[in-house]
């Protein structure tokens, strides 16, 4: 499908489903408000095909992936802002409450850095990406290098990091050396 | 979708500027309560915007709103950040 069509219900449909499916399997919640996160789908495919990658259809990328990796979704703020406010910045996600329906989703603060304060791989953390090798505390032996999904924490003992995180569904590119 | 445009709304009211995304779900609240209350506004897309222009107006947001985040809602020397429709409402009574 071309940049300029517009995107199909269907298709929007189709990744909502799976979307819910991933959460639901792994713990997580999509709005239940249903018109909205079907917007929230369609602003995911629209910077899908805008982009190449599906970022936050609530925050502006840069189209240069390497700095907008921590906002592709799932982003690598959605876990502290789920125990936070109760759902993700753009409230795709949302915790147990939300979704029973004892609190209301308000305005998520932005927790990621500004444009100016952000290095490398998006956030400001001076983080060791994948494939990077991170200097080990003196005397500390690991038999196998330790990876670290930063969207959901996952950690795993490894050669290299697995292609989908089990968890949380990101890919390779979103896990930094740990250990 | 326009980057950019203007919508009328009552001579009585002062006129907003609305900074949103286009892909963003809580842009369009936003503006649909702007439409809802009758208020005139300017408005911009920021991810509709080519380079130039877009780091052009991403200075305004800035001035506004250091976290560089959307909505971003710019009224009479004010500024409100995010769907906060009771803010918003109140904002513009007074």
């Amino acid at each position: 499908m071309k940049r300029g069509d517009a995107i199909a219900k269907s298709e929007v449909e189709a990744l909502a489903v799976r979307l819910t499916n991933e959460a639901e399997g792994a713990g997580y919640h999509l709005n239940p408000d249903r018109d909205f996160t079907l917007g929230l789908v369609e602003g995911l495919l629209t910077n899908a095909r805008r982009y190449g990658y599906q970022v936050c259809p609530c925050r502006l990328a840069t189209g240069n992936k390497e700095k907008d990796l921590d906002i592709i979704c799932p982003c690598d703020y959605r876990d502290a802002d789920l125990v936070d406010w109760g759902a993700c910045y753009c409230a795709l996600y949302v915790g147990d409450a939300v979704l029973v329906g004892t609190k209301k989703v308000g305005p998520v603060p932005e927790r990621r850095p500004p444009a100016a304060e952000r290095v490398g791989n998006g956030a400001a953390r001076g983080v060791v990406p994948a494939g990077k090798s991170l200097p080990l505390p003196s005397g500390l032996v690991v038999a196998l290098p330790v990876w670290r999904c930063r969207v959901c924490g996952y950690l795993c003992a490894r050669e290299a990091p697995p292609g989908v995180c089990p968890i949380c569904k990101a890919k390779a590119e979103r896990f930094e050396r740990f250990l | 979708m326009e980057a950019r445009g203007s919508v009328s709304g009552r001579q009585d009211r002062p006129r907003i500027r609305f900074y949103g995304l286009s892909t963003c779900v809580w842009c369009r609240r936003t503006r649909q309560l702007l439409e809802d209350e009758g208020i005139p506004f300017d408005y911009v897309y920021v991810d509709l915007l080519d380079d130039d222009e877009r780091e052009q107006v991403m200075g305004e947001v800035r001035r506004w709103n250091p976290s560089e985040s959307f909505p971003t809602l710019v009224l009479e020397g004010r500024c409100i950040v995010g769907y906060r429709p009771e803010e918003i409402k109140e904002a513009l009574r007074s």
